[in-house]
């Protein structure tokens, strides 16, 4: 089944309308309850932290935050919503077929849904690493959890 | 008039049509590093093409002349900042340098109880070495307050001094606001209160004339890579009695005069004291092309000519009304801004995909709240080879600056 054609236009202005409007950037009210993790580089300026709240290997939220460009935020952001209410399974799915799409690779579009404005990304290659940064760092966090 | 095409052509990173991302590269991060000239390849593939051999006590051709050559270059540096051969020290960049005299002297020398002073728009090579000094000795270290412009005057400088300061370490050129310091009035202030003045000399050595002796100052660090030599060589220039009353930082071949498996070991006068192990010797020997080479075009010619461009730009820039410009009256070739609207590391995306390489940074956290009001800035940096054209590329592009998503389209 054919996914509907995403235009350039339409891949800016998801990305806008998350780094303008983020839904899921702050700190949780109970972050207690949520594992948190801290995801820099050495090679931007990114500097925040990522929430994950789970019950039986489901994902009930997930949040973000610190300071981040906008591939970084847009990206984290776009994440959290695609995450919330998957199991592990589906989630580390949606996680794997994203990085695929980073990286050139073919990939499963049907469940990235507006993560597909990230396809363009390893045209800056410097900005690879805050596409993924949010990605692989739940991927790791979404492991921990499991191992418990 | 100055023209930086006269001297472009010398630079094969200029000249070969280099492109990035499709456009004609516009480099304007020389704050950063700097591009080579072919006197400074030649010097180092002819090295290893013609006279390769290890230096110290050879006892054959190509050894002596790698010696003698390692010797001029000392001369030439000494030459180029007003030093004597004997005070210049060689080593990997100015990092090394002030690591070198925080280990060597200054944890050697301070105590519990005395003072180091910095200021806050030190780079992190003026500032984590003198933590591990206060680490390993119980000195303190304090900041001097800049004005609200960011600018460290002699002023500010007197207030701070205690009867406690024995160090104050200062770059003559910051490399996120540009201003030049006052480093002459200070030597004299520090050492009318005998305190020990260290000169962080990368961003003006390369820049403008430097010379120890009419700025009477203890320690001057800088690195041939910031002045079209390689990377990996900078320079320690230390007062003689000072050089001698410093320890060496690492120990080894080259730097001792004699040891015995007793434990008894001496060690060679300065500079040979600092320089243990084989030393880069490409690195010392392109050092010299380089500083031959900007020596020849004169270094007030090349500060002149970046402050004229830097006023040219500034005035371009505010012009299109889509930029922040946090040190516009600065001296140095550093212009430090934002676009509109747009994250730092965002429109340092955007420039790259016009072919224009400038640096995003975040900067210490206090110099941000104080001065610049905001977590990040891009920051052009020019150097004699810079041209207006180069400069009107960067200016188009922030005029155009609400397009920055157009680098992934």
């Amino acid at each position: 089944m054919p996914t509907f054609e995403i235009s350039p236009q339409m891949m800016r202005e998801i990305i806008m309308d998350h780094y303008q409007n983020p839904r899921h950037k702050g700190k949780p009210a109970m972050p207690e309850k949520y594992q948190v993790m801290h995801a820099s580089s050495t090679n931007c300026i990114d500097d925040f932290d990522v929430y994950l709240l789970s019950v039986d290997g489901l994902v009930k939220d997930a949040m973000f935050d610190g300071v981040a460009c906008t591939i970084s935020t847009a990206s984290t952001d776009i994440l959290c919503d695609r995450l919330i209410g998957l199991d592990f399974e589906k989630a580390k799915y949606l996680i794997e077929q994203y990085m695929a799409m980073i990286a050139e690779k073919p990939f499963d579009e049907e469940v990235l849904d507006e993560a597909l404005a990230f396809r363009n990304t390893g045209k800056q290659a410097a900005r690879i690493h805050c596409a993924t940064m949010a990605w692989s760092t739940m991927e790791e966090m979404i492991e921990k959890e499991e191992k418990k | 008039m100055f023209d930086p095409n006269k001297y472009r052509k010398d630079f094969p990173m200029l000249r070969n049509g280099i492109k990035m991302q499709g456009h004609p590269l516009v480099w304007l991060d020389n704050a950063s590093t700097t591009f080579k000239t072919d006197s400074v390849i030649s010097t180092i593939s002819d090295y290893y093409s013609f006279y390769t051999s290890n230096s110290h006590r050879g006892d054959y051709d190509l050894c002596f002349k790698v010696d003698s050559e390692i010797e001029k270059t000392r001369d030439v540096v000494a030459s180029f900042i007003g030093a004597k051969a004997q005070e210049i020290v060689f080593t990997s960049g100015t990092t090394n340098s002030l690591n070198l005299v925080a280990f060597g002297y200054a944890s050697k020398y301070l105590k519990k109880g005395d003072e180091i002073l910095l200021t806050e728009a030190e780079h992190a090579s003026n500032v984590l070495p003198w933590y591990k000094v206060r680490e390993m000795t119980g000195a303190s270290v304090n900041f001097i307050p800049l004005t609200k412009e960011g600018r460290l005057t002699v002023e500010n400088v007197k207030k701070s001094i205690t009867a406690n300061t024995k160090i104050v370490s200062i770059a003559q050129v910051t490399n996120v606001l540009g201003y030049i310091v006052p480093i002459k009035e200070i030597a004299a202030l520090c050492h009318r209160n005998n305190i020990i003045l260290v000169v962080d000399g990368a961003q003006s050595v390369p820049h403008l004339p430097v010379d120890v002796q009419d700025l009477d100052c203890d320690f001057l660090a800088f690195s041939g890579h910031k002045l079209c030599g390689p990377t990996g060589i900078g320079v320690l220039y230390g007062k003689y009695s000072l050089l001698q009353k410093m320890d060496p930082f690492m120990t080894g071949g080259g730097m001792n005069a004699k040891f015995d498996m007793c434990g008894d070991a001496s060690f060679l006068e300065p500079p040979m004291r600092f320089e243990a192990g084989t030393q880069n010797i490409e690195g010392i020997l392109g050092l010299k092309a380089a500083v031959e080479y900007v020596s020849k075009i004169g270094m007030s010619n090349i500060e002149t000519y970046e402050t004229e461009l830097r006023k040219y730009a500034v005035d371009r820039i505010l012009k299109t009304g889509n930029a922040t410009i946090y040190n516009p009256d600065a001296e140095a070739g550093i212009i430090t801004f934002n676009i509109k609207d747009v994250f730092a590391q965002d429109a340092a995306t955007f420039l790259n995909s016009k072919g224009i390489a400038c640096r995003s940074g975040q900067h210490c956290a206090k110099i941000l709240m104080d001065f610049l009001g905001t977590v990040a800035t891009v920051r052009a940096s020019f150097y004699f080879y810079t041209t207006k054209e180069d400069v009107d590329a960067l200016v188009d592009a922030i005029a155009h600056g609400k397009e920055f998503l157009d680098a992934y389209f």
